[in-house]
């Protein structure tokens, strides 16, 4: 699939965001007044940036309102909806914490299930798609809230959950590795089944139907950078690792806590762009390429 | 409206011919030419006459080499559109609404004036029948010629959609595939018609025809064609003759 950067700054900075706002909510750090919009203003930031990013790939980004109506069926109309109520339940909640000094638990609460839901389902917009088996499994939202809530933890400074969260996420993600590399091939479909002559002999791509590009080749057949695969994994992994070395020191301060923010962002950005450019789409399949 | 309807009135669709293509692409070009001028927008090209031409089109016509264990290898030329699919993953991922699957014949539209141009739709079909038109930034795909299989301005032989219309080999057929009794499900249990990537349950609506076996068919009169002299005749055989003296 084509790493297209608006979608990869979108999930991974509202990833992050909605990942502060579910440890705010929980009431980690519990603070107040400046401190509080310092920690709230960050957070929605990155919520509310990664989603506008996500506007950027749309056709037509003036008709997005529409993308309400479908709940019932469809999971990016579903994030949608998540998206915006935890912002407004978290609203609330912080305008208690940073004008009043007041912990309007219920709000907080709410929000933060809200805030995990959202990732949630922005994951399930991948793993709902049968025609990228690599995405098709449960490691994907499994990564995206891990991912979502360990960076999180590193932004509102709650190192005792961060730490282990990383750890989880970096383990969850080899087993996805493990298991994705093999899933087109255990998904059942081929070159034989997509052309249904599989029982006549063995089947080769003899002739595209064009001799030059097109859209489902573009979005859908993007194999350019695979050959880095596993040198960007293996960098992926260093970077993550990074805040688990850097934090452990006895008395972090503010220069340690930025680099260690940093190389987590780094981390999961190069995490997010395997996860399109690795990902292969079973249309794929018509052209002979995978 | 995105949930699929329980069940559709008729199921309007197509079957295609595997042994009877002969991979021309009038079908793409009849596709593109209605389409690109009726329902909804233009059919865009970019860069057409440039060094890297690209298109949207509805209809693409790959080819592909069988080689069987035994005997030669057979071309099949193997043309691909939307299968309005039962369950279409398409329809269910749109969050506009945009996409729909109709109740009273099954075709599988989109309502380019609510479409946002995501994407997912495409995605999310195993088939590559959906692109993206980069002019308009809106999803394109298969109508089965809506606009002319119910249109009475037309001939009554025009009324079905434009590719099978255009096929000269008649390899294309149209027609209810809800109906046991039509002719297109007639044709699809007597050449044993199949869908593509079943394990996908999408249940296509489309068929496809599997090519005839070839070779059986040749062994029967291969015999009866042997040549009856395989000698060589005149100079030629002279000289085989006296080559042989010396």
């Amino acid at each position: 699939m084509h790493p297209a950067p608006s979608v990869i700054l979108f999930t991974v900075l509202s990833g992050l965001g909605f990942g502060m706002l579910f440890w705010l909510g929980a009431g980690y750090p519990s603070v107040t007044g400046w401190s509080a919009f310092a920690f709230f203003t960050v957070a929605y930031l990155l919520a509310v940036g990664g989603l506008s990013a996500s506007t950027f790939h749309l056709g037509h980004p003036e008709r997005a309102l529409k993308a309400f109506t479908q709940w019932r069926s469809s999971w990016l109309s579903r994030e949608a909806w998540l998206s915006v109520a935890s912002l407004l339940f978290m609203a609330v909640y912080g305008a208690g914490k940073v004008f009043f000094a007041a912990n309007w638990i219920l709000f907080g609460g709410i929000g933060a299930v809200l805030a995990l839901t959202t990732v949630y389902a922005t994951a399930m917009i991948y793993t709902q798609l049968k025609t990228v088996p690599r995405w098709n499994q449960p490691t994907t939202p499994a990564l995206f809230v891990l991912l979502s809530v360990s960076g999180g933890a590193l932004l509102t400074n709650q190192l005792w959950a961060a730490l282990p969260l990383f750890a989880i996420a970096i383990a969850v993600q080899i087993y996805a590795w493990k298991t994705g590399d093999t899933a087109l091939v255990t998904s059942g479909s081929s070159i034989e089944s997509a052309t249904g002559l599989g029982d006549k002999g063995s089947v080769r791509a003899f002739e595209p139907p064009h001799t030059g590009t097109n859209y489902l080749m573009r979005e859908m057949v993007f194999t350019v950078a695979r050959k880095h695969a596993m040198k960007l994994r293996i960098i992926a992994v260093v970077l993550l690792a990074l805040p688990l070395l850097l934090l452990l020191a006895s008395a972090p301060g503010h220069l340690l806590g930025a680099l260690a923010v940093l190389a987590h962002l780094a981390g999961v950005l190069t995490l997010r762009w395997l996860f399109f450019a690795e990902a292969e789409h079973v249309v794929g399949l018509y052209y002979g390429k995978r | 409206m995105t949930l699929l309807p329980e069940t559709t009135e008729k199921k309007l669709g197509l079957v295609i011919d595997l042994d009877t293509c002969v991979g021309c692409h009038a079908c793409v070009v009849s596709c593109k030419g209605w389409n690109t001028e009726n329902y909804g927008a233009p059919l865009s090209d970019q860069d057409p006459y440039g060094g890297a031409p690209s298109g949207t089109f509805l209809n693409r016509v790959h080819s592909f080499e069988v080689t069987p264990k035994e005997g030669a290898a057979q071309l099949v030329h193997f043309p691909k559109s939307c299968l309005h699919c039962e369950d279409a993953p398409c329809v269910t991922v749109c969050p506009t609404g945009a996409s729909y699957k109709r109740v009273e014949d099954g075709i599988v539209l989109v309502n380019e004036s609510d479409c946002i141009g995501c994407g997912l739709c495409a995605w999310a079909c195993p088939y590559g029948a959906r692109e993206m038109d980069q002019a308009e930034g809106v999803m394109k795909k298969c109508t089965l010629c809506v606009d002319r299989i119910y249109n009475e301005n037309l001939p009554e032989e025009d009324r079905q959609p434009a590719c099978v219309r255009t096929c000269p080999s008649g390899a294309r057929h149209f027609g209810d595939l809800g109906d046991p009794e039509s002719e297109v499900s007639l044709l699809v249990a007597e050449r044993g018609g199949m869908d593509l990537m079943p394990e996908q349950g999408t249940k296509p609506v489309n068929k496809y025809l599997p090519p005839r076996p070839r070779d059986a068919a040749i062994d029967i009169l291969a015999p009866l064609l042997e040549p009856v002299a395989t000698g060589p005749k005149g100079f030629l055989g002279w000289l085989d003759k006296a080559l042989e003296k010396i």
